[in-house]
């Protein structure tokens, strides 16, 4: 086995690569609690840079680390702009609503990285120093990953120093701990935010320019390392440096002895890890229980029975969505069923994540487990259609019960990463398992019955599902079981201590919430005619989130305006322009910015102006 | 309320008469085309440009059955649910003649079935997956681009020629790796029974740990390695390769590396002697790929891409089996579009009647440096129609109802 040694160095070098970007997004999160997600857009901005520097400079290493240098600043120098434009608007906004925020930039910075740079990818050429090998044991190590390995704990290292021998360190140490008293004895919070996420944007642009020399610039850097940075920053422990290098280490080595050991399954190792991590210490290796944010204690007002003109704004707009098919063509319809789709799945992620307190990255996995639950159904028994839509939320909602004993025990972002990474599990067994579900192929043949294979009735069957849904969800809420669960929400050692059993209300709301969830996913697949692995990746799952908070979280209405509006927004918009990322992107920030508390809430609110005065 | 009745009803009306406008004289043939632009703007770019060409040169020439093309384009953002629904738009909404397009596998294979179900044609491209023929091919879907089948099994004809006897494999965990690996594995084995496999590493698309594979691939200490990687993952893997010494005197066969759309980022690491399957761009000298890279290179300032000969192909291919069948009526053109012969720049092809697959063909050949650029060298083009199996394998391959 004299392969073991250059396989555990070869590791070490992906863990230092992974610890850069990870460390980035840990102290960032750590500060201002914002999941950011558009910290891989900045690793991928730092290749891009990177490589634009370090083409135009003589190759010698001191010049690569001249280059380095001017890459960290200037990613740095974006991350403020960054902060200072959109994320500082959004900090009083509702836990959840930066996310949104720094998702709408991911789509920016996406056209904008095509627009710059353009389509083909762009690899830095190598200089004969970064060719260069030593022999390890008979096997030739590269010489550039022998330095990344020494990158990782040097980074570490300074970063420990800045954080305990500098003022500014002190200070962003207990900002971590507690930023309301910190604000509150005089530190100007905004510098130290802004200061906070240039050096986390720094870290992330020299995570991407060091990872030249070994690959490229190219677009799909963002959304595949954010995932891996997501994993090792709540392995670690969310806001703990350390805790990140460690988890960078674990989960790197894992990697390279994986790929020796089971080839097949390195996509699902990362996660199985980062669910076992969780299940035994629900903080993380390193992280505290978190400290709640005062604001978070304050209950969430109560959700109250809409008022009469909604109620008959609302049958006004079901009459004309009964009546559309009279009135508009084949191709808008399969819209407006996409609609409904989405009215489930949105008012299903709003059950669980508005009442239920749990807020879920990763809701398409119910969405993508009804579908394939129909599909394999139709493949192995050519179940039809109504077997296949009840057979959907039974399967998803099982499926839910039992992930459910899992994740109830964890709160806040640690449960929103575990379900993340039960959907990218879920997501990866149906793309690499393709003797089972035709991998990225797909499930196809997947119709409605006969009788409703015309789009008006199958519409009206959409329809008439995703008002039922909706209704028995408002049902539920407005029943003694939503309001023990929203108790549960606001005050779970209260509820517990009136004699509700906390984890049962959570699990049961995990399992309606996934079953109805399934539900979406077996009308979409009918709609479509088929299945595809693509129902259950990231970009889908954060659909749901962007619906539900468009929509706004406090209000029954909110989700499922919030599925209308987003579906009708992307439909115009991949329909009139290729920049529609860029302007869905765009529109998405400044929503956040305008609505904090979502279109509904803010009608809401206009509403109630000069009648609760 | 008769009142709204006759609203909706005038509403109604009014949404109709676009259609009723179109339907008579000599309007434009609408060709409706799907595609990942923005998911995959590197292959898709250059592909909807040489489409754009096409339609240019053919309405020049006084365009089909007297009518001229009139090309509608759409992004499915790599997402098949959406190209289905945008199959809808264009057929529905923009009353398109014909269906086209797609990269990726799976949005093919979503479009062909919306075909089937709707009864409409649809001509795929780009994507490679056998299923879109074979097992789940129907009557109403054609597919352009030569399939990982026949790439696959050029490939494994020209390994059979190379001494080595100990393999590896290396390709990316998902359908399209799978099958060329399976088919390489199984033509390999029967032309050489001496050969074995030793290893085989399947990387996650997209994020292949280039230096841990390389590794575990040196470890099996192979003679010759067949790979699919392609993208990003080909550079991190050729670079952790070239430095870790994988290459050395040892034989690589790789799938798809000599398009241009890969092997120019490899830049001056483009590896030598690999034996590829891809396209040799301006280095072809038939006077039709000559009049056809000059035209391409004169309207865009670039040179043509595999993607570009691809779109460009589609196009007549559209073209000539439209013109075949004398009507755009559905089932008058799955008629028309059996047995269609076109022009490409590559050479003539035409559809096979047997299975819709196109026989364009591929070119394969071998990798090497020109002036710290990778090009393809030796390289030769091999008929589509000599890379398929048996009629009567064919048949038994596809469903008995995609007549």
């Amino acid at each position: 086995m004299d392969s073991i040694i250059p396989q555990l160095l070869t590791g070490l070098a992906g863990a230092s690569s992974l610890f850069l970007v990870a460390s980035g997004l840990t102290i960032i999160f750590g500060v201002t609690r914002i999941v950011n997600f558009s910290h891989g857009s900045l690793m991928m901005l730092g290749a891009y840079i990177g490589w634009s520097i370090l083409t135009r400079l003589p190759r010698d290493p001191e010049w690569f680390i001249l280059g380095l240098v001017l890459t960290v600043l200037a990613i740095a120098l974006i991350g403020v702009v960054l902060e200072v434009v959109v994320l500082r608007r959004v900090y009083r906004a509702p836990e959840l609503f930066q996310l949104l925020a720094t998702f709408g930039v991911v789509l920016v910075l996406q056209d904008v990285t095509l627009w710059i740079w353009g389509a083909v990818e762009l690899p830095l050429p190598r200089p004969r120093w970064m060719r260069g090998f030593v022999e390890i044991m008979g096997n030739r190590f590269p010489f550039y990953d022998l330095i990344l390995i020494f990158v990782g704990p040097v980074v570490l290292g300074l970063l420990w120093l800045l954080m305990n021998r500098t003022r500014w360190g002190t200070l962003v140490r207990a900002a971590t701990l507690d930023r309301e008293m910190v604000a509150a004895l005089g530190v100007n919070q905004r510098t130290l935010f802004t200061s906070v996420f240039a050096l986390g944007a720094g870290l992330a642009g020299l995570g991407g320019a060091l990872s030249l020399p070994n690959s490229s610039a190219n677009l799909n850097i963002d959304l595949s390392i954010i995932t891996d940075a997501f994993v090792v920053v709540v392995v670690g422990g969310l806001g703990s440096l350390t805790g990140a290098f460690l988890a960078s280490l674990l989960i790197g080595i894992l990697q390279a002895f994986g790929i020796v050991l089971v080839p097949k399954i390195t996509l699902v190792l990362v996660f199985l890890v980062m669910a076992v991590v969780l299940v035994f210490r629900p903080n993380g290796l390193m992280g505290r229980p978190q400290a709640e944010a005062r604001e978070a204690t304050v209950a969430a007002p109560v959700i109250r029975a809409a008022p009469r003109e909604l109620r008959i704004l609302g049958l006004v707009a079901l009459a004309l969505a009964v009546a559309a098919p009279l009135v508009v063509g084949d191709y808008y319809l399969t819209v407006l069923t996409d609609a409904c789709v989405a009215i489930i799945f949105a008012t299903s992620l709003h059950f669980m994540m508005g009442p239920g307190g749990m807020a879920s990255f990763g809701h398409a996995a119910w969405f993508g487990i009804g579908a394939y639950a129909a599909g394999l159904l139709m493949q192995w028994i050519g179940a039809p259609m109504p077997v296949g839509m009840l057979a959907a939320p039974v399967a998803a909602g099982i499926v839910a019960a039992l992930f459910g004993w899992f994740v109830v025990r964890l709160s806040g972002v640690y449960l929103s990463m575990l379900t993340l990474a039960f959907a990218q599990i879920v997501w990866a067994i149906s793309f690499q398992w393709v003797e089972v579900t035709g991998g990225d192929n797909g499930l196809l043949g997947l119709w409605p019955s006969e009788w409703a294979r015309d789009p008006t009735i199958f519409y009206w069957i959409a329809l008439v599902l995703a008002v039922g849904v909706a209704l028995l969800l408002r049902r539920a809420l407005f029943a003694p079981y939503g309001y023990a669960l929203r108790a549960a929400r606001d005050s779970a050692t209260r509820a517990q201590s009136i004699g509700l059993d906390v984890k049962r209300l959570r699990i049961v709301a995990l399992v309606i919430a996934g079953a109805a969830c399934g539900l979406s996913g077996a009308i979409f697949s009918y709609s479509k005619g088929g299945i595809f692995p693509t129902y259950i990746s990231i970009p889908h799952s954060v659909e749901a989130l962007l619906m539900v908070l468009l929509g706004g979280l406090q209000t029954v209405a909110g989700p499922i305006i919030g599925a209308l509006v987003y579906t009708g927004l992307a439909d115009i918009l991949v329909r009139s322009t290729d920049l529609w990322r860029l302007v869905l992107g765009s529109v998405i920030v400044l929503l956040v910015v305008a609505f904090p508390e979502g279109i509904a809430g803010a009608a809401r609110r206009l509403w109630l102006r000069g009648r609760e005065a | 309320m008769p009142l709204s009745r006759r609203l909706v009803l005038g509403a109604s009306g009014a949404f109709a008469m676009p259609g009723l406008l179109r339907a008579q004289g000599s309007n434009p043939i609408r060709i409706g085309e799907i595609n990942s632009y923005t998911s995959q703007p590197a292959f898709t770019l250059p592909y909807r440009n040489a489409m754009q060409l096409a339609v240019e040169q053919i309405n020049a020439r006084g365009g089909v059955l007297g009518r001229p093309l009139e090309l509608i384009t759409r992004d499915d953002a790599g997402r098949p649910q959406d190209a289905v629904r945008l199959a809808g738009e264009l057929y529905n909404d923009q009353k398109v003649d014909v269906l086209a397009g797609a990269f990726l596998s799976n949005v093919g294979l979503a479009l062909s079935e919306y075909a089937l179900q709707n009864k409409r044609i649809y001509i795929g491209g780009e994507p490679l997956t056998d299923a879109m023929v074979w097992d789940r091919g129907n009557r109403y879907t054609f597919r352009l681009r030569p399939s990982t089948y026949m790439q696959a099994s050029i490939l494994a004809e020209e390994a059979a020629k190379l001494p080595a006897k100990r393999w590896v494999t290396v390709s990316p965990n998902y359908e399209y790796g799978q099958s060329a690996v399976k088919w390489f594995k199984q033509i390999l084995s029967s032309k050489r029974p001496d050969v074995q496999f030793v290893a085989e590493q399947w990387p996650a698309l997209g994020r292949v740990d280039a230096g841990a594979t390389v590794q575990a691939l040196e470890q099996a200490r192979p003679e010759a390695i067949f790979n699919v990687l392609f993208g990003p993952d080909l550079t991190n893997f050729v670079r952790q390769g070239n430095t870790r010494g994988l290459f050395e005197r040892r034989s690589v066969v790789s799938m798809l590396t000599g398009e241009p759309e890969y092997l120019d980022p490899l830049g001056d690491e483009a590896p030598e002697g690999w034996i590829v399957t891809g396209y040799p761009g301006e280095a072809i000298d038939t006077p039709a790929h000559k009049a056809y890279a000059a035209a391409y290179r004169q309207k865009f300032n670039a040179k043509p891409m595999c993607g570009s000969l691809v779109g460009y192909s589609l196009i007549n291919s559209i073209a000539a089996g439209v013109a075949k069948a004398g009507s755009t009526e559905a089932e008058k053109m799955v008629e028309g579009f059996r047995g269609a012969s076109f022009e490409t720049p590559a050479g003539p092809a035409l559809y096979r009647a047997i299975d819709h697959q196109g026989t364009l063909g591929v070119y394969v050949g071998k990798t090497a440096l020109r002036r710290n650029e990778g090009v393809m060298v030796d390289w030769r083009y091999v008929d589509g129609k000599d890379l398929l199996p048996a009629d009567d394998v064919v048949r038994g391959m596809r469903p008995a109802s995609a007549t």
